[in-house]
């Protein structure tokens, strides 16, 4: 074979093609995400019974490490470790002193001789879950908590889990993504899955310096206004806008941006009946969905919490069955 | 040579040692995926039991599961009723080694904490690994490990044979 | 003192004047005596069969980054002059964005005292047109041409400021020399690490459009125009670009440019899974914009090829894309990848060796390297069959570079400068 262009190995498989790190969505298998998905309809049962807890990662240690503040994916990934009996290490590095001090690199070898099986890995440069995983090698896995504006790929299995759940087969929804594109893992990654899954629609919305046109090439249809975007939608999906898009001039305000994408009950009647509102947390109330829609029957915010738990654990179980 | 045994007249058998052991008014019965739910449901209905049926699946408390990892077919337990205090009625279809019985145990222990605890087996193998056994079996053999035994179901309910050692009624 | 050395049996090829013919050649007192026909009187004091070889000028690199001064965790200039030599170098530019700068008289001598002691390549320098590099206060430009800069450069920073820039070249102008220009938009271009396109969407990097890159060519063109200096782009990336600078030359202006190896082997796609040696400024762009490259490649819109030589220590490696420093080192490869584009069609031998030898020496206005006698023996001998493969790791204390185990062919044998021999390597 001739490396002549540039082919390295897929670094999210082992030599025999399996499962060894999850570090995007790109690349998985329509059947390898039904698996994760099937079995974490199961570990949602677990959070109902008297001991919340299950013994399979027994004696195994994973580490949270994390470069990025994040309070629900940091806890989500917690609980998941351990009510699968794992014993987990948080590391919280602030990105400020994570400059200055020693590099990612170095921090994991440190707690590699700790005999630390798998590492959960949230960084605020796209990439870094692939670095880690390409210095690992067989020494332990990686599941990628969010890599800059790259992937999130927990994320984008816990809403088509959550879809699914709720609405039955991807394969007959339509989705519509409203909001910061551009700048989003977490949108990134739900397209992939979407795709892989048959979505046979996939709608982004928002501000042309936010969702440029190019998106298409991702398979998307691109939509620069909210109404046509809604119209029949069966599930709608509201990205967090970051106050720092307007320190950047792409938008003018929070308030304009409300005014042409926030979304309002009103305009949520576009939507098919019963659509669904999902959002990745944290919120803000009146910029990208009103409160009235926050708050209603067809807002799901919570049971994506909920499902993230129970998708983390069958992600953890995933990755650490048959790698002992 | 295959050989087969009438389903019917075994559970009978287990029906009638169990009828001496229980109370179906206040126990509660739980069989474990997938042979033992069939026969649980069998015996379910024609003991009477008042509870509904629970269901149990042990992939998460295997022993081997960092060896084989997760089963992606992995079913969700489903226990309907209380746990704590109760006379529970635990069904399988064949006990061989005892370390599905052992996980099953440890399951059961994680919704609550019965009273009391009996096993029901269709076919006991007499290869035990742990101090586990059956309270109740409608068939204890002394089997080699070669040879294959499993039910097969649900509609209709069979149990298969292929041997590779002596076969004797207890 | 050199040898008198005879080497027997070559293929010569000379750029200047285009002859490509068999014979031998004749080296005595740093310069080349005779080829093809040796006088019978040439008594040597040393033979070297070169049956299978070619011998053409040793080549010279527009763009050389050898971080002297600098920390040395880097390279320093005896490490990566020995790749170059491998590679098929005589002389090199070094890079003016050094630590310091050389944008003072002192730091220019102390380069010429590290070339003198570490004495192995010709070393030409480049004065920073500003100070620091910022683009926005002029250098001491005479100062820095009675120290030796050949040429004055921007390194890899453009100048934002249209009217500074006006300035500063038409200051240079006086001095007669030659500016190399890094043309790019700033803002447009804003911290991008990678070409703006479908690939850079799908891995959430900041992206860097080959706009950028050409609005900047547009500006400078015009602002050079407007100074009346000879300016050169040292590393472009975009066809449209280089299509504009040979429109320009076609209306007389005194421009031209360079194009990196990188740019023609290598696209935006060999990123692959955030590749950081694939890593480089200006950005590997599209498939389409390669070969609209090659393109003009063959055209003869291309007045330099480039290994742009950009070396970076293990302490930088291990970082994510967006930390790790732009830059390939891979000077030591520069023949073979050379020749593959060769071997693929994309320009002949002779136009290749000129793109690195008379291309280089016209924009430097150093006088052309040829084959004639009385030149300097400066001379690449190569043997362009012998297989090879880079490995990770060469003479360079660097190994930032995407080409390891590419299977190429074409091995430099003997490198002379002055008439002695530099580097040598086995035939195998």
């Amino acid at each position: 074979m001739m490396p002549w262009r540039m082919g390295e190995g897929d670094p999210q498989r082992d030599a025999e093609g399996r499962l060894r790190n999850l570090l995007a969505i790109e690349g998985l298998r329509e059947g390898e995400i039904l698996e994760i998905l099937d079995s974490a309809e199961s570990f949602l049962g677990i959070g109902e019974r008297m001991v919340k807890k299950i013994p399979i990662l027994r004696g195994r240690t994973l580490v949270n490490l994390f470069y990025e503040n994040s309070t629900r994916t940091r806890s989500t990934f917690e609980l998941a470790a351990k009510r699968l009996s794992a014993d987990v290490l948080n590391i919280a590095v602030a990105s400020s002193s994570a400059s200055k001090g020693e590099s990612l690199l170095d921090t994991v070898d440190n707690l590699l001789a700790m005999q630390v099986d798998g590492f959960i890995l949230r960084h605020p440069e796209a990439g870094a879950a692939h670095l880690l995983a390409r210095h690992l090698g067989e020494r332990a896995w990686v599941v990628n908590a969010g890599d800059g504006q790259h992937a999130h790929p927990t994320q984008a299995l816990l809403d088509v889990f959550t879809i699914r759940h709720l609405l039955g087969p991807i394969s007959e929804r339509v989705v519509v993504i409203l909001g910061d594109i551009l700048h989003s893992r977490v949108a990134r990654a739900l397209i992939h899955a979407l795709s892989i899954l048959g979505c046979p629609q996939i709608r982004v919305v928002g501000p042309r310096t936010l969702v440029p046109p190019e998106l298409q090439d991702l398979g998307v249809h691109v939509f620069h206004e909210l109404e046509p975007a809604l119209t029949g939608a069966n599930v709608v999906y509201a990205l967090r806008m970051q106050r720092e898009r307007m320190d950047s001039q792409r938008l003018p305000s929070l308030e304009e941006y409300h005014r042409r994408f926030g979304l309002s009950a009103a305009r949520l009647r576009l939507a098919a009946d019963n659509a669904v509102v999902l959002h990745p947390g944290p919120m803000n109330r009146g910029v990208e969905l009103s409160a009235e829609v926050a708050d209603g029957p067809q807002a799901i915010i919570l049971e994506q919490v909920t499902h993230g738990l129970a998708l983390r654990m069958a992600v953890l179980a995933r990755l650490a069955g048959g790698n002992p | 040579m295959a050989s087969t045994w009438d389903l019917s007249t075994l559970i009978d058998s287990l029906q009638r040692d169990l009828q001496a052991r229980i109370d179906p008014q206040s126990c509660v019965m739980v069989g474990i995926y997938t042979g033992g739910v069939w026969i649980a449901r069998e015996l379910h209905r024609r003991l009477g039991v008042s509870a509904p049926l629970g269901e149990l699946d042990i992939s998460f408390y295997r022993d081997d599961f960092s060896r084989v990892g997760l089963h992606p077919e992995v079913k969700a337990s489903r226990i309907p009723f209380s746990v704590d205090g109760s006379h529970l009625i635990l069904v399988d279809d064949v006990l061989y080694t005892g370390r599905t019985i052992r996980a099953a145990l440890n399951e059961i222990f994680d919704y609550g904490r019965p009273d009391r605890i009996t096993l029901a087996v269709l076919v006991d193998r007499g290869l035990r690994e742990l101090p586990i056994c059956a309270d109740v079996a409608a068939l204890r053999l002394r089997s080699n490990p070669s040879d294959y035994i499993k039910l097969r179901g649900p509609n209709p309910l069979s149990l298969e044979f292929l041997p590779g050692g002596e076969v004797a009624p207890a | 003192m050199s040898l008198r050395r005879r080497i027997r049996n070559l293929r010569l090829i000379d750029p200047v004047s285009g002859k490509d013919y068999r014979g031998d050649l004749a080296l005595a007192a740093g310069k080349i005596l005779a080829l093809g026909e040796i006088p019978d009187d040439f008594q040597a004091n040393e033979e070297i069969d070169g049956s299978g070889l070619i011998a053409c000028p040793a080549f010279l690199e527009t763009q050389f980054q050898a971080h002297t001064p600098g920390s040395g965790l880097h390279g320093d200039l005896r490490s990566e002059l020995h790749a170059a030599a491998a590679g098929g170098f005589g002389s090199v530019v070094l890079d003016p964005d050094t630590a310091p700068v050389a944008d003072t008289p002192g730091v220019l001598y102390q380069q010429r005292a590290a070339a003198e002691a570490v004495d192995y390549l010709r070393v030409y320098l480049s004065g920073a047109l500003t100070r620091e590099l910022q683009g926005e206060s002029l250098s001491e430009m005479a100062a820095l041409a009675e120290a030796g800069a050949q040429i004055f450069s921007q390194g890899r920073q453009s100048v934002a400021d249209s009217q500074r820039l006006r300035l500063a070249l038409s200051y240079a102008a006086d001095l007669g020399r030659t500016v190399f220009l890094w043309p790019e938009d700033r803002c447009l271009a804003g911290n991008g690490v990678m070409d703006e396109g479908p690939l850079s969407l799908r891995l959430g990097l900041a992206a860097r459009p080959q706009a950028a890159e050409e609005i900047g060519v547009e500006r400078d063109l015009r602002v050079a125009r407007l100074a009346g200096a000879a300016v050169h782009f040292p590393s472009l990336s975009s066809a449209a670009a280089i299509a504009r600078v040979a429109e320009a030359r076609r209306g007389g202006q005194v421009v031209s440019c360079g194009v990196s190896l990188h740019h023609l082997l290598l696209s935006a796609e060999d990123i692959g899974y955030f590749n950081t040696h694939s890593k480089i400024l200006p950005p590997l762009r599209n498939q389409k914009n390669r070969d609209d490259l090659l393109r003009a490649l063959a055209d003869g819109a291309i007045q330099c090829l480039t290994s742009q030589h950009v070396p970076w220590g293990r302490e930088t490696e291990g970082q994510t894309f967006a930390q790790a420093p732009f830059g390939i080192a891979a000077v030591q490869w520069t023949l073979p990848l050379a020749l593959r584009l060769v071997e693929e069609g994309s320009l002949d031998l002779l136009q290749m060796i000129r793109l690195f030898t008379t291309g280089p020496a016209a924009v430097l206005g150093l006088p052309p390297p040829s084959l004639a006698p009385g030149a300097n023996a400066d001379l690449c001998v190569f043997d362009p069959d012998a297989e090879l493969q880079p490995s990770a790791t060469g003479f360079s204390r660097a190994r930032n570079h995407p080409y390891a185990g590419w299977p190429l062919r074409g091995q430099v044998r003997y490198l002379f400068v002055d008439g002695r021999l530099r580097y040598c390597s086995a035939a195998g």
